[in-house]
């Protein structure tokens, strides 16, 4: 099963210690600097809609996203463009960049205190439902490549994956961890 | 060295192809099950997408071909983007390629969806909910003409979008570009106390028969028509459009009679027209066939080459009201009849929705501020007893995804299973009992869809703008936003008269967000100070939503973007300490007159901070870049103007592709027949340059090139003489054979060949200056 369209989130550490409308400077600065690589395009902003996508750095290739989903803030990054390879290459990229992304916005929130994420939880989901319909086999495909694709990168198999069982919802999982994971090792 | 995710970044590279990897997967699995009309325009438009990128349709013809699909443009997709700092290109990975003239392939763009008089189900809001989290940026935008638009979309992914709402029954042909757009119609027909009668099948009778109608592709600019079910309410807004249909009724012996007050040749725009009663009782009956004469007229007659004075208000300023309707009367005595003018409205008089629920008293208020507000400012209650209506206000026409599903389970279980978007960017929730709208209020918290004050001061309207509008001036969201912002603190406690205002904000003259008919309206315009650009808003008094968009406001002063909620405070102010009881603020507005207002305002437009002092003055709402109007692009509101004689030739040429196509895939037979229905297709375009009554009829077809081109040898080739044009014959006096693989590519051949014949011709034709139009 081919799955694209990686999505990762990385949840704000306890409540948001920074106002939202930092973030609409900071990834204009993004872009300016050219911090991310890929080509990133513009900022848009949605604070105004309760547990929406907040703001968002739309990119080509992906689009990064302080995102309010489900009322937790986190960063997440959505794979846009198709990538070659195989899912464990798609999984790594979409986790690498989106923690690559965090590091880079508590370095730039340094100034309000810094931006911490939790280091034990975050979400992966598919945002393709042709490739991957949120049904119990698509999960029981999914599942065990997800598991050992966390297992390498964490380095161990101490961590709990739960379904996102809505199938309105996108295939993808909740990883909680039983010891905290380094943002930098993911990168 | 690099760092894995940078490696990880290089070793998966961007495949080529669509954006989407799972475009053929959709359109396997959606195979058979769109309706066949639908079907068929996306394969068009999804070869004619594959025909652009081999080059081989025209910049401007490929522009308005995807705009007649709904397919926009958005801001910055020229190609370069001013930073804050310079402007940068962006450097899209298909290089130069371009969708349409200085309009680059990969730049983001915008899909409008249709939604007829706003009238929706609960699988088109889930569809839609999806459709915004896998292509968008996961918001859904309510327009101010009842349809959505999906943002930052990339032209790949429109085919697999279309099929995907065609699936649950909408459309996108036609939502922009030269073209009827969307018919809107006012949300509470069928429900409202105060209308004649229920105008919707109407609306959707009207939408149906213009849609893709031949006589509806030749219109030199955008056409929108509108319902409304009274005159006195703002619902259809009927005296600011193109068609405005006003219910109305008139007993004739004994017996009430339907109809409608009928004013055409309305239009915001930079200068905004009142509309003109064509007919002050138009016969349903008449309503599709004189609908269909205007268009006739209007493609015509309308102008197309100065697109600033192409909408349908010009011609009827130009010609005047009487010669237009003499022109549009004349026009409808010559159509022949047309069994959809009375087929579409079969059971209009008698449709009506049926509730689910038993009605019920509205319960009273109860301890919670939120709901008891909510009570008073989203309800109002049918004219079916014991049944009310639900307003959901939306913050700026945006809803998320999560929401529009909770919104879906929501319209299942408390209502019959519709909802209507509204112009003023909300939803309205119908036949809800009395009995149910505590639960329901709980629901729709639960999501946080039950804000109250629907309609009021809070709920302010705006277009896009500069968030993803290539006309935008200066950013009507960001203004919007802090308004919003200030007033949400205060509201509830302003005077009653001032919380009950409209205000509406275009991020440019041209009245996207209905500035003109605001109470308070407001527009983006530009201005110089101390040596920089500085974002300003017109301040726009004097307009009137309520009589269906009664009154125009005028601009009355410009002043800088964030002085604006101070001028909203100082005019608000003003309002209450010298209206007199009752007066409304546009009435206000008129008796005190604009220059009292204006010198209320006028220090608020000089005395700028020095640059240094106060950057934030210099940039706009909610974007710290230093304002510039250079990212202000070429809009395609306007569309390209593309004959008829061109849009047909194209469609010829993707005819015979798409035979090759079948062919390759081993489909003989349609291969060959498309041979035949590519030169049929250009051969009618010919001429209808002549004859404009052409029908779709092949004997027609045949005859007609053959008296108007044949015989006259006007197709002849100055070396083949007319070869290529006896391919038409032959092949007409061989339809239905059975084709083999040899003949079909054959057939294929010669068509192909037929159509260069035609394009020969009516070159020849233009060098040599002479009448390319000739009415028979």
């Amino acid at each position: 099963m081919e799955l694209q369209h990686v999505n990762v989130k990385f949840f704000v550490d306890g409540e948001l210690a920074v106002e939202p409308v930092r973030f609409i400077d900071i990834f204009h600065r993004w872009i300016q600097d050219d911090v991310m690589p890929g080509l990133l395009i513009d900022v848009a902003d949605y604070r105004h809609v309760p547990e929406g996508p907040g703001v968002l750095l739309v990119g080509h290739e992906a689009d990064y996203c302080m995102d309010c989903t489900h009322g937790r803030w986190g960063l997440r990054y959505n794979r846009k463009a198709p990538l070659d390879g195989t899912n464990e290459d798609r999984f790594a990229q979409a986790l690498a960049s989106a923690a690559r992304a965090c590091l880079q916005m508590n370095e730039d929130c340094a100034a309000a205190g810094g931006l911490a994420f939790a280091a034990n939880e975050l979400e992966l989901f598919i945002n393709d439902r042709a490739f991957a319909p949120n049904t119990a086999e698509t999960w029981a495909a999914v599942e065990p490549e997800l598991r050992a694709f966390f297992k390498d990168r964490l380095g161990h198999d101490d961590f709990s994956l739960t379904h996102h069982a809505d199938p309105r919802a996108r295939c993808g999982a909740t990883l909680k961890t039983g010891q905290a994971f380094d943002l930098p090792s993911l990168t | 060295m690099l760092r894995v995710w940078e490696q990880a970044s290089l070793a998966c590279q961007v495949g080529e192809g669509d954006m989407k990897a799972s475009t053929t997967l959709w359109k396997e699995r959606l195979d058979g099950k769109l309706p066949q009309a639908l079907g068929d325009e996306i394969d068009a438009f999804e070869s004619e997408i594959e025909l652009r990128r081999q080059g081989k349709v025209e910049d401007k013809v490929f522009a308005e071909t995807r705009l007649r699909r709904g397919a926009y443009g958005q801001r910055y997709d020229n190609g370069h983007r001013h930073d804050g700092k310079k402007t940068r290109q962006l450097a899209y990975p298909k290089g130069k390629n371009t969708k349409g003239p200085d309009t680059v392939w990969d730049a983001p763009g915008m899909l409008r969806i249709k939604i007829p008089y706003g009238g929706m189900n609960p699988d088109q809001l889930e569809v839609l909910a999806d459709l915004a989290e896998e292509y968008s940026d996961g918001i859904a935008h309510v327009t101010t003409r009842q349809d959505f638009q999906l943002h930052f979309v990339h032209l790949e992914d429109t085919v697999t979008l279309m099929r995907r709402l065609a699936a649950v029954g909408i459309t996108t042909r036609e939502a922009c570009g030269n073209s009827v757009r969307n018919v809107t119609g006012c949300p509470y027909a069928g429900v409202c106390p105060d209308e004649a009668f229920d105008v919707t099948p109407y609306a959707r009778a009207l939408s149906k028969f213009l849609l893709g109608h031949p006589d509806a592709q030749n219109f030199g600019r955008k056409f929108k028509p509108t319902f409304s079910g009274c005159a006195q309410h703002a619902c259809g807004l009927a005296a600011m459009h193109d068609l405005g249909y006003t219910a109305v009724t008139r007993t004739v012996d004994g017996k009430e009679e339907r109809g409608f007050t009928f004013v055409v040749g309305g239009g915001l725009g930079a200068v905004p027209h009142q509309a003109k009663v064509f007919d002050d009782f138009l016969d349903p009956k008449e309503m599709l066939p004189i609908a269909q004469a205007i268009a006739r007229v209007f493609g015509k007659h309308g102008e197309k080459a100065n697109r600033s004075k192409a909408r349908m208000k010009f011609l009827i300023k130009k010609w005047g009201l009487d010669k237009f309707k003499e022109e549009v009367l004349a026009e409808r005595k010559s159509l022949s009849d047309d069994p959809c003018w009375t087929e579409y409205l079969e059971g209009a008089e008698q449709e009506q929705e049926v509730p689910t629920r038993p009605p019920g008293a509205m319960a009273a208020p109860n301890g919670s501020e939120k709901y008891n507000r909510w009570l008073q400012g989203n309800i109002r209650p049918q004219r079916q007893v014991g049944y009310f209506t639900v307003a959901v206000a939306l913050p700026l026409g945006d809803i998320t995804p999560n929401q529009l599903r909770g919104l879906a389970d929501i319209v299942r279980e408390f209502t019959p299973g519709t909802i209507r978007t509204t112009v003023e960017q909300n939803f309205i929730i119908r036949w809800v009992s009395g009995a149910d709208l505590p639960a329901l209020f709980a629901e729709l918290d639960a999501i946080h869809l039950a804000e109250p004050g629907a309609g009021n001061i809070l709920d302010i309207v705006a277009c896009p703008g500069t968030d993803t509008c290539k006309l935008g001036i200066s950013s009507s969201r960001g203004l919007a936003m802090e308004l919003r912002r200030r007033l949400e603190e205060k509201c509830y406690t302003m005077d009653e008269a001032v919380r009950n205002l409209h205000i509406k904000v275009s991020g440019c003259f041209n009245s996207c967000g209905q500035h003109h008919v605001a109470d308070i309206g407001f527009y983006g315009v530009g201005r110089m100070i101390n040596g920089y650009q500085v974002p300003h808003f017109q301040v726009v008094l004097g307009g009137q939503w309520e009589e269906n968009a009664g009154a125009f406001g005028l601009p009355v002063v410009a002043i800088p973007s964030k002085r604006i909620p101070e001028a909203l405070d100082r005019i608000t102010d003003y309002y209450i300490r010298m209206r007199q009881k009752g007066e409304r603020f546009n009435v206000f507005a008129k008796r005190v007159g604009k220059a009292q207002i204006r010198q209320l305002l006028d220090d608020l437009t000089g005395n700028a901070p020095a640059y240094d002092a106060d950057r934030n003055f210099y940039s706009d709402w909610y974007d710290p870049r230093e304002y510039s109007t250079d990212d202000v692009g070429k809009g395609e509101c306007a569309g390209e103007v593309v004959s008829q004689y061109q849009f047909a030739m194209t469609d010829a040429e993707r005819m015979v592709f798409d035979g090759q196509l079948l062919l390759e895939s081993g489909d003989v037979q349609k291969a060959g027949e498309h041979g035949l229905s590519a030169m049929l297709k250009a051969a009618k375009a010919l001429v209808q340059m002549r004859y404009d009554d052409i029908t779709d009829d092949p004997d027609e077809i045949v005859e007609e090139f053959k008296e108007r081109y044949y015989d006259t040898q006007l197709i002849f080739d100055p070396f083949a003489k007319g070869k290529f044009a006896t391919y038409l014959f032959v092949a007409h006096e061989a339809s239905g054979q059975t084709f083999t693989k040899d003949t079909a590519h054959e057939r294929l051949e010669e068509s192909q060949l037929f159509i260069e014949a035609v394009h020969g011709c009516y070159n020849r034709m233009r060098m040599a200056g002479g009448s390319l139009s000739e009415q028979n």
